[in-house]
């Protein structure tokens, strides 16, 4: 049990003066407050920002904060936000996101932030205040029970009760929910904690005996693995969310090119191969392409890499043909495997690593893929592809939300790192913006968390700073966190606001057309504000565009180099009436699709 | 729908048990019983969970209780052979002719009488699961006062450990 002897000793009563400053941050064993012991750790772990907002559980933290420049903290206007931003700086820079945020109802806003991290596995610590360790259970002011809130949507949590164990905890924290299969990783400290002393010590490493994540795959599964994808007639890789976090997009795009191999990426697996690339059939599932729908059930070889054949994505399992095709399933996380399509040959392992060690055994082996069936496989790939099932109506006078993404692509030169929030626009941003790079597209794919969109693009952007950064959104998304724009004011986030604005929460009233009798109960936005006025407000720059032919000159001058420095906010009026196509309906088949020439 | 009986070791952690029974709760699974109590290493639990599932949820339990970052060790029991017990205190209404009868049949399935009054008995009795049901069928409903049963605690027979 390696980690219990690195517990460190109690601190003695000392008059050793314990104010903190950066030059103790390389001395070894010094006493300091729980307070200091936060800041230093996360200090020690290279943080660049902390998302938060102060209360009386962390003021004690907030004054260690204030005597130190090892970090920037950024003050969100909601805790929800702090989460989103922390995970959105996880998801474009791969490194661990921290938000900070104080007890009882700092902590309940920060939940749904949580959940989402926690659905797409996103490495996020958050450090919540709580009340003092004698006042836990009297229900106190600002208390609630954040390790029992937090349980079901966390990776791991802890409540610190010790000074002496604060500075091990984080670092167990900070392991946790970067390694393995990510996620995020509450570490509750109570006030009076904050305020003890202890003496200081950071491991450099840390070992659990009760988590060890698999790195390689089992060689004789990698072995076989390698026999079934070469001997594939139809074969077809089926990439997710696992590529991207795992870093092994150029893995996966050596391994198909080498086959020659169709891909088709989830929504969290946009950018783990490149959209423009000719084997790429675009993404799957509910709004996949008919091409990559069509081939993901009519192949005879399937490699899923870091994907969980989620109902979003392959709908209803009893229709996936499952008899039909052979599976091979490499995953960090054993639980992925088997849970919803049972797999013929599962393959245990950092994503990265397994694919690494899949390219030497197909590189070495004397056999090739079969030409005249891969020949004849891609044919009816191209069949399908022919459909050309995102084309939409472009006559008109009125803007095609289709259109705007198409035109941010070319404006942007598919370069920019984009957000959206759920619904509608999320679907055609990831259906119509071509991500060429991994970690460019960032999105609530897990949990569907409207308002993520504001919030993600403040931490790409002030991950990046010079990058461009655009949020695609719709105008019932927005105003779930819109009071971010007043965040992006304080810090001068110059982030590209995106807003397809039908006025209607389009994906409840596409679904209330389809199912509901086109009842649209409630799915109206009714007394949106003047957004162009709203953002002015901020000291934002606003557009609003009504007709097609402005649209490529807004986004233009709004990307251009005179307002870069400018928060940006386009409020692009499009059609109400417009729905995302190809669809396949919740319950059904992934190639039981309704097409738009069919309506 | 398969019986299992699932042994673990985990961290001896506050919030250990919660994790394990919000796991089942939150994933829809179905728990019979759960034992939990420190091990010789006092720095871990030792829980026994009974399970009913097909073998594919099973399979998802096993999986998922790995997945816990507390969770040093997970055995199906049921993949091999192994002893299950489990520990039923019956206070029973013992009077009259009755009194020696219910002497009798506690003998006959190995209970032993740990409390004694008047006019009740509270019999200790050790077995499986079904021992401990066969032995309630075997004495009148009437005069079963109150029983409290363990749930079951099981152990790989033979080499078979659950260790660290």
């Amino acid at each position: 049990m390696p980690h219990r002897r690195l517990s460190l000793t109690a601190a003695g009563q000392s008059d050793y003066p314990h104010g903190f400053t950066n030059e103790l941050i390389h001395c070894q064993f010094m006493e300091m407050t729980g307070a200091e012991i936060v800041v230093r750790c996360l200090a020690e772990e290279g943080v660049e920002f902390v998302f938060g907002y102060p209360g009386g559980a962390v003021l004690n933290i907030y004054d260690a904060i204030f005597k130190q420049n090892a970090f920037k903290h950024v003050l969100v206007r909601h805790e929800q936000a702090a989460v989103h931003a922390a995970d959105a700086y996880a998801r474009a820079t791969g490194r661990v996101g921290v938000a900070l945020v104080t007890s009882g109802p700092g902590a309940t806003n920060a939940v749904t932030g949580i959940a989402t991290a926690y659905m797409d596995s996103i490495p996020v610590v958050v450090i919540t205040g709580q009340v003092p360790v004698p006042a836990i259970g009297m229900d106190a002011f600002q208390e609630v029970d954040t390790v029992g809130i937090t349980r079901p949507c966390v990776k791991h949590n802890f409540l610190v009760k010790d000074v002496n164990e604060l500075a091990l905890t984080l670092k167990k924290a900070f392991h946790i929910a970067s390694t393995g299969r990510p996620g995020p990783v509450v570490v509750d400290i109570p006030k009076d904690v904050t305020a003890h002393v202890a003496e200081f010590a950071y491991p450099e490493s840390i070992s659990l005996r009760s988590y060890k994540p698999v790195l390689h795959g089992h060689a004789g599964q990698l072995k076989r693995a390698a026999q079934m994808l070469l001997e594939a007639k139809r074969p077809m890789i089926y990439s997710g969310g696992g590529v991207v976090l795992g870093d092994a997009a150029p893995e996966l795009a050596e391994l198909a090119r080498l086959l020659g191999y169709p891909v088709t990426n989830t929504l969290m697996g946009l950018g783990g191969y490149p959209a423009t690339d000719r084997q790429f059939l675009g993404m799957l599932g509910m709004h996949g392409t008919y091409e990559a729908n069509m081939a993901m059930q009519h192949c005879d070889v399937l490699l899923a890499v870091g994907a969980r054949f989620d109902d979003r994505v392959i709908g209803n399992p009893a229709h996936f043909a499952r008899e039909a095709r052979r599976i091979i399933h490499i995953d960090v996380d054993p639980s992925s495997i088997s849970k919803r399509v049972r797999v013929d040959l599962p393959i245990v392992g950092d994503v990265r690593h397994v694919l690494q060690d899949l390219l030497a055994l197909v590189r070495q082996s004397h056999e090739k893929p079969d030409a005249a069936a891969l020949n004849a496989w891609w044919t009816q790939i191209e069949l399908w592809r022919a459909k050309h099932c995102l084309k939409y109506n472009l006559n008109g006078s009125i803007i095609k939300p289709q259109f705007v993404v198409e035109k941010l692509w070319d404006v942007t030169a598919g370069d920019a790192f984009v957000t959206s929030d759920v619904g509608q626009h999320q679907m055609w941003a990831a259906q119509y913006y071509k991500f060429d790079k991994p970690r460019r597209w960032i999105n609530s794919g897990g949990l569907g968390t409207m308002g993520v969109g504001l919030p993600y693009a403040m931490g790409v952007q002030l991950a990046y700073p010079d990058a461009q950064v655009a949020c695609v959104t719709g105008e019932s998304s927005i105003q779930m966190n819109i009071q971010e724009l007043s965040t992006c004011k304080q810090y001068r986030i110059p982030v590209k606001v995106v807003m397809l604005n039908n006025r209607y929460m389009g994906m409840v009233r596409q679904w209330q057309e389809f199912f509901y009798g086109s009842r649209y109960a409630e799915s109206y936005m009714e007394s949106l504000p003047d957004f162009v006025r709203l953002a002015e407000s901020y000291g934002h720059v606003g557009m609003r565009i009504d007709r097609p032919e402005d649209v490529e000159g807004a986004l233009r001058e709004a990307f251009s180099p005179a307002l870069k420095e400018r928060l940006v906010f386009m409020d692009f009026q499009t059609d109400p009436s417009e729905n995302v196509f190809p669809m396949v309906e919740g319950g059904k088949g992934l190639s039981e699709m309704i097409l738009a020439e069919e309506l | 729908m398969g019986r299992h009986i699932i042994s673990l070791l985990m961290e001896n952690e506050a919030g250990a048990l919660s994790r394990v029974a919000g796991l089942f709760s939150a994933r829809g699974y179905n728990i019979e019983s759960l034992t939990v109590a420190p091990t010789e290493d006092a720095t871990l639990s030792r829980m026994t969970i009974v399970t009913y599932g097909s073998e594919e949820i099973v399979e998802q339990i096993t999986k998922q209780l790995n997945k816990l970052i507390d969770v040093v060790k997970v055995m199906d029991l049921s993949d091999g052979r192994h002893i299950e017990r489990e520990m039923m205190l019956a206070k029973v209404r013992a009077v009259g002719a009755g009194r020696e009868e219910m002497k009798r049949i506690a003998d006959i399935f190995r209970g032993r009488i740990i409390d004694v009054t008047d006019a009740t008995y509270t019999v200790e009795l050790t077995g499986t699961g079904a021992k401990l049901d066969a032995f309630l069928e075997a004495i009148d409903p009437a005069l079963i006062l109150e029983t409290v049963r363990t749930g079951a605690s099981g152990i790989g027979r033979g080499e078979r450990c659950l260790k660290v």
